[in-house]
């Protein structure tokens, strides 16, 4: 389980999280809601140590890793797909994956597992990122994240700009990841996407929690979505 | 395999080569493969990790000094090869446990800096050193137990082997998991650092590589043409690796070899019908650029030759 407990964290005096705190159980898809500006990413940066975390702290099945080295918390089993992707565009989808399962040093049966997940990739192996469509690669993101065999996910907004038919192949994955028990954090904007996938939905307001509601009490219309997204 | 062949096939053609070329060409071919050592360590650090470096020249002249004034003082001439090697992966780790805190610009500047500082050491111990005019080593000094480093066809064969063991050794290592992450380092270090690789390390130890390996092509260079000197630690000695690499092809195995081969006659014949062959070397860049941005090799391989490495 990933928490994070009464965290600040931003650059210098400028905070940006202010007493935030949050939890991720595994086989779950917990969704991560609010404003532009209200520090979603933030929150997955500071996980991932890019963000210095001032108080508070951060811990993965009990362990404390806001005092790690960035590098050391994907090792744990924490995966990232940001924004944008950023992929290495130069390299091919083989050579992408490849960096991903050297890191906790995953072979051939990992890989083919992600392929699994992804069959459009498998026929691309030998093309270079940069020329693949944008869900191709958003899949590729995700896919090397998962190279890693993650226990806790994070995904900032991966259906963003994606056609319909990416969208729903991004979704599919989300619950297969939930199935397999890892447990998935997904800042996500879209009131139906929330609905359909998350089993609990975090509200930030202004760098921190400010409600954490079952997805199942939440309706189309539950006045959250228009206090804290604005939809 | 097919490509371990290609390269294998280029060196059996340098080999070839020594048979086959006027005497002319001889001291020419050694200056160049050693030369090209030197490319192929500056290529690790830029090439494939993307570190810009403007002092490359230090790491050059450290492994050149350490082994010409071992030599110079009666040390035994294998020693000071060695030494030469170590002191070049030695001062590369050094500058960068300091440079790498720095990137892109700030790396330039810090890297060009301790490198002018060396230079300027040189010169103001030259009473150590030899200063601006260097020395030259003596015979018995250029003598690699029964390698006579002064005979043109045992200086042939030993710059062969050198850049032999330079090409092959850097063809395993873009292959290795490090040559991989360098690779990842060079195309996106915050992505890399978030897939759990320790990117720092990793540039440092692609540093000390370059620094080996330049170290190494400057200690050979100064035992086999039996001149050390100051010029060897100048800024124009850290251009030129860069610019042998670029007209080569950047992040390839060949380019730095086929860089330094070009420019190296390009200067050569340019030089023997006009004084101007600065000028034709400068066209010969800015064709380069036009044309042909990512080199020679590096253009091939975004054309068609997808595999080369």
């Amino acid at each position: 389980m990933l928490t994070l407990d009464a965290v600040d964290a931003g650059f210098g005096r400028a905070l940006v999280l202010r007493g935030l705190s949050f939890r991720a159980r595994p086989s779950e898809v917990t969704c991560v809601m609010g404003r532009n500006g209200a520090g979603k990413t933030t929150m997955l940066r500071a996980i991932m140590g890019q963000v210095p975390v001032s108080a508070g702290r951060i811990t993965l099945d009990g362990q404390r890793i806001e005092t790690l080295a960035p590098h050391l918390i994907p090792q744990l089993g924490v995966g990232y797909v940001p924004q944008g992707r950023r992929l290495f565009g130069s390299l091919t989808v083989a050579e992408n994956l490849d960096i991903g399962l050297m890191t906790r040093g995953r072979g051939r049966a990992t890989r083919d597992r992600v392929l699994d997940l992804f069959p459009r990739l498998r026929e691309r192996l030998g093309q270079t990122a940069a020329t693949l469509s944008g869900g191709e690669q958003q899949m590729l993101a995700i896919a090397r994240a998962l190279c890693l065999e993650p226990k806790v996910i994070l995904l900032d907004e991966p259906t963003e700009g994606l056609q319909p038919s990416m969208i729903a192949a991004i979704r599919d994955t989300v619950r297969t990841l939930r199935g397999m028990g890892v447990a998935v954090v997904l800042v996500e904007q879209r009131a139906e996407a929330v609905l359909d996938l998350a089993d609990r939905v975090a509200f930030v307001e202004t760098g921190r929690v400010a409600e954490m509601v079952p997805a199942a009490d939440l309706g189309p219309e539950a006045p959250q979505f228009a206090r804290y997204v604005g939809v | 395999m097919r490509m371990l062949a290609l390269h294998l096939g280029v060196l059996a053609v340098l080999a070839a080569a020594q048979f086959l070329l006027p005497a002319y060409h001889h001291t020419n071919a050694a200056r160049i493969m050693v030369l090209a050592v030197y490319a192929i360590g500056y290529n690790i650090a830029f090439g494939y990790t993307g570190l810009l470096s403007l002092g490359h020249a230090l790491f050059f002249a450290a492994g050149m000094y350490a082994t010409g004034l071992l030599v110079d003082r009666g040390g035994e001439p294998w020693l000071a090869l060695l030494a030469g090697l170590v002191a070049g992966g030695a001062v590369a780790g050094a500058v960068g446990l300091l440079a790498l805190r720095t990137a892109g610009p700030a790396f330039m500047i810090v890297t060009l800096m301790f490198a002018q500082a060396f230079h300027l050491a040189i010169l103001y111990w030259g009473g150590f050193t030899g200063g601006d005019e260097g020395f030259t080593l003596s015979g018995a000094a250029r003598r690699l137990g029964p390698l006579d480093l002064a005979d043109p066809t045992t200086r042939y064969f030993v710059a062969l082997a050198l850049v032999s063991v330079a090409m092959l050794g850097t063809l395993a290592l873009v292959r290795s998991r490090l040559g991989r992450v360098l690779v990842a380092v060079r195309e996106n270090e915050e992505r890399t650092r978030m897939l759990g690789y320790d990117t720092f390390r990793a540039k440092l130890l692609a540093l000390m590589l370059s620094g080996l390996a330049s170290g190494a092509a400057g200690s050979t260079y100064g035992l086999m043409f039996g001149y050390v000197g100051g010029s060897f630690a100048a800024i124009q000695y850290s251009i030129l690796p860069l610019i042998w690499v670029l007209m080569g092809g950047a992040g390839t195995v060949l380019g730095p070899l086929l860089g330094t081969a070009l420019m190296f006659y390009l200067i050569d014949l340019s030089s023997s019908v006009t004084t101007a062959s600065q000028a034709v070397v400068g066209a010969a860049l800015i064709g380069l650029i036009l044309f042909a941005p990512r080199g020679i090799l590096g253009t091939l391989r975004e054309r068609g030759l997808r595999g080369l490495p």
